[in-house]
């Protein structure tokens, strides 16, 4: 390493503007996602660089279609999303590997082990597997940059789609990264193919054995690969780590062996059979799923420690490495921790304090609104994932004997909220649905949204009219109101949830944050 | 093999205080140096008023962006109730530089946003990093008010020391 050296080329990034540098320098000419903590700034970053056509889409589905057809299409592309996030794409992300690419397709899903910002720690390695895709781990911000890059010759080599998992800690972790040049990739030409890219079963049945046979060729790629790494000192010990717990245990036992896995799938079986031959007593470090631990154990190599299942919850840390080492479990500990609040002139506090007057019960999402569920609102009662506050609305709706409220925000419903609307309709559910329009993606830093009118370059665009649109879904009623007009606004929904119609109330009222930026500027 | 000499720094604080701005330029700063620097924070929801921590390691070659024991060499906290957090994370020889936010909020008075700023100035006092190092990196990293920031910041590092 030659990182300690003044060098006008050195920057402070963090893993998530180290990746998308990477990609750029790759060549990348398209990019999208949708917005979510820890993944967001990677598209931010691409958004400043003219060389790449990049977009905020709609939701992950969308965003992960129109990456990989444009990689089809001939363009290096990118899809980045967090963990939850490639969930809405699992279906396309499941049937990309029998397609292929023609141009590299890098598909980049940030964990959250931990939670500091989502609702669940599921681990997006177990999706690399199940989609059959080769999977990537950088453990910093500065193999984040190697790595797409590899994930990009990669992807082209084998045609497939590879997976970059990344978590909090690397995209939110910044460190001296060096930029280097771009490379600009010419268009590869689009030759139609009815085989490869018409999934009818006939063709896709042909994928699956081609698949089959190119996932065996990336097994045994994975097994020379240098991204994973035997490095020999005491033999008495040695770990098998991936990601940044790699870095834990290397400053805590400086002086073992270690086998440092940079490609976890297809599993380089034969490297780990071999460096458990060299190594006496060998540890499985990795956070969150027994991922490394399920393949590795049925290796039946006989001296190998696995973490306690304790330690799958959470954020593994560099404390937590010795207590692995000794057998221990993981001690919760409660930590004393300000909770977040919605802040001083926040719209949605108009918006909670009337629902808990109501004595409403309300069905939330995702966003900043969800803090309508702590004090002193204590006024939002679910939250299950983006556009549950209509689909728990109408489910819940069915099953209880009192008003229920549904309540989304404005960039969650363009996400997937709309759907849910249009089967309450269907349905003849009755009831209020709010629509919390802020006018941005507030709870991630206020990103552009069809709603907004804006593209993620800042470019004006057509502007969806969410009126519109949750009346051409089936709204009996649809009103616009400012929060900030108690009474108005308290009168206009007590008389909306008396009714027996389905009724939408667009509470428009834009983020203190947004007016304050728009202030600087 | 001889355990690598790093620094560790602690910045804490509630949201909206500036606490990963400040640490933001510690990190330039020591960079700018010629320092292998990793600085880990948290963003979203927990930046909503929550609490909020970012910690700096810098030195010739940093592995792990946490430090190993959790313990660090400074406490740059911003918020005396979030003092207690991590209070027993200082080394033998840390210093805790709470005792110096009374004298920065007496200095900055109705400018609360420069706290984050005067801290800096102090800390800077105990690290052998340059102050051209400290100005570029407030340069680098503020993009408004420039010239005040860097008077807050020599009141701080002129404070430094003194209690």
């Amino acid at each position: 390493m030659s990182l300690h050296r003044k060098d006008e080329n050195l920057f402070l990034f963090s893993g998530n503007e180290a990746l998308a540098q990477g990609a750029y320098e790759s060549g990348l000419q398209f990019a999208a996602g949708y917005p979510g903590t820890p993944s967001t700034e990677i598209i931010e970053y691409l958004s400043h660089l003219k060389e790449v056509d990049c977009q905020w889409s709609v939701n992950e589905k969308v965003a992960f279609e129109v990456a990989l057809a444009a990689a089809i299409g001939g363009k290096r592309s990118l899809y980045a999303s967090k963990h939850v996030g490639l969930n809405v794409a699992m279906d396309s992300l499941m049937t990309s590997s029998y397609v292929g690419v023609n141009a590299g397709f890098v598909i980049v899903s940030c964990d959250d082990p931990g939670m500091p910002s989502s609702q669940n720690e599921q681990d997006s390695r177990c999706f690399a597997k199940v989609a059959k895709i080769p999977l990537l781990e950088p453990s910093s911000p500065s193999e984040a940059k190697e790595f797409v890059k590899k994930a990009f010759e990669i992807s082209e080599q084998f045609d497939i789609p590879v997976m970059v998992r990344m978590t909090t800690r690397i995209c939110h972790t910044k460190e001296n990264v060096a930029l280097g040049l771009r490379t600009e990739i010419p268009v590869r030409p689009f030759g139609v193919n009815a085989q490869k890219y018409v999934m009818v079963p006939r063709n896709a049945y042909q994928r699956h054995i081609n698949l089959e046979e190119r996932l065996v060729k990336l097994k045994a790629w994975a097994e020379k690969t240098s991204l994973n790494k035997i490095e020999i000192s005491d033999k008495k010990i040695g770990f098998i780590a991936n990601s940044v717990v790699y870095f834990y245990a290397k400053e805590s036992y400086p002086e073992a062996s270690f086998l440092k896995l940079g490609m976890s799938f297809p599993f380089p079986e034969n490297k780990v059979k071999d460096f458990c031959r060299k190594v006496k007593k060998v540890f499985v470090l990795e956070e969150l799923e027994p991922f490394l631990e399920e393949h590795i154990r049925a290796l039946g190599v006989k001296n190998v420690q696995f973490k306690d299942p304790s330690f799958r919850v959470g954020e593994l840390r560099p404390e937590d490495i010795l207590s692995i080492v000794k057998g221990k479990k993981k001690e919760h500990k409660k930590t004393i921790s300000r909770p977040p609040s919605l802040c001083l002139g926040c719209p949605h506090r108009f918006v909670f304090d009337l629902l808990k007057k109501l004595n409403v019960v309300v069905a939330g999402d995702i966003g900043c609104y969800t803090l309508g569920f702590s004090p002193p609102y204590e006024s939002l009662h679910t939250c299950l994932c983006m556009g549950s506050g209509i689909t728990f609305f109408e489910g819940l709706s069915r099953s209880i004997d009192k008003k229920v409220v549904g309540v989304i925000g404005d960039s969650t419903f363009v996400h997937s909220g709309i759907t849910g609307l249009i089967n309450a309709a269907y349905n003849k559910t009755k009831g209020t649905i709010l629509i919390l329009d802020n006018g941005t993606t507030a709870m991630t830093g206020g990103q552009s949204h069809p709603a907004t009118g804006t593209t993620v370059k800042g470019e004006l665009t057509k502007q969806l009219s969410l009126e519109a649109i949750a009346q051409a879904a089936g709204a009996d009623t649809v009103d616009v109101i400012d929060p900030a007009k108690h009474q108005e606004f308290e009168e206009l929904l007590r008389r909306r949830i008396e009714e027996n119609n389905l009724s939408v109330i667009i509470v428009r009222r834009p983020c203190i944050l947004l007016i304050k930026s728009q202030k600087k500027q | 093999m001889k355990k690598i000499q790093i620094t560790d720094v602690i910045f804490y604080g509630v949201g909206g205080q500036g606490v990963l701005t400040a640490a933001e330029v510690m990190g330039w700063a020591a960079l700018l140096n010629g320092h292998h620097v990793k600085k880990t924070e948290v963003h979203g929801m927990a930046q909503r008023g929550g609490s909020v921590e970012s910690f700096i390691r810098f030195g010739k070659q940093v592995y792990s962006p946490l430090p190993v024991d959790s313990h660090v060499d400074f406490l740059v906290c911003l918020h005396p109730e979030e003092h207690v957090r991590f209070k027993d994370n200082l080394k033998p020889r840390g210093v805790d530089l709470i005792k110096y936010l009374e004298k920065a909020r007496e200095a900055v008075a109705d400018k609360k946003q420069f706290t984050n700023t005067f801290m800096l100035g102090v800390l800077s006092h105990y690290l052998s990093i340059p102050e051209s190092c400290w100005l570029t990196a407030m340069e680098k990293v503020f993009h408004r008010s420039i010239e005040e920031n860097k008077a807050f910041f020599a009141q701080g590092r002129k404070m430094g020391g003194s209690l």
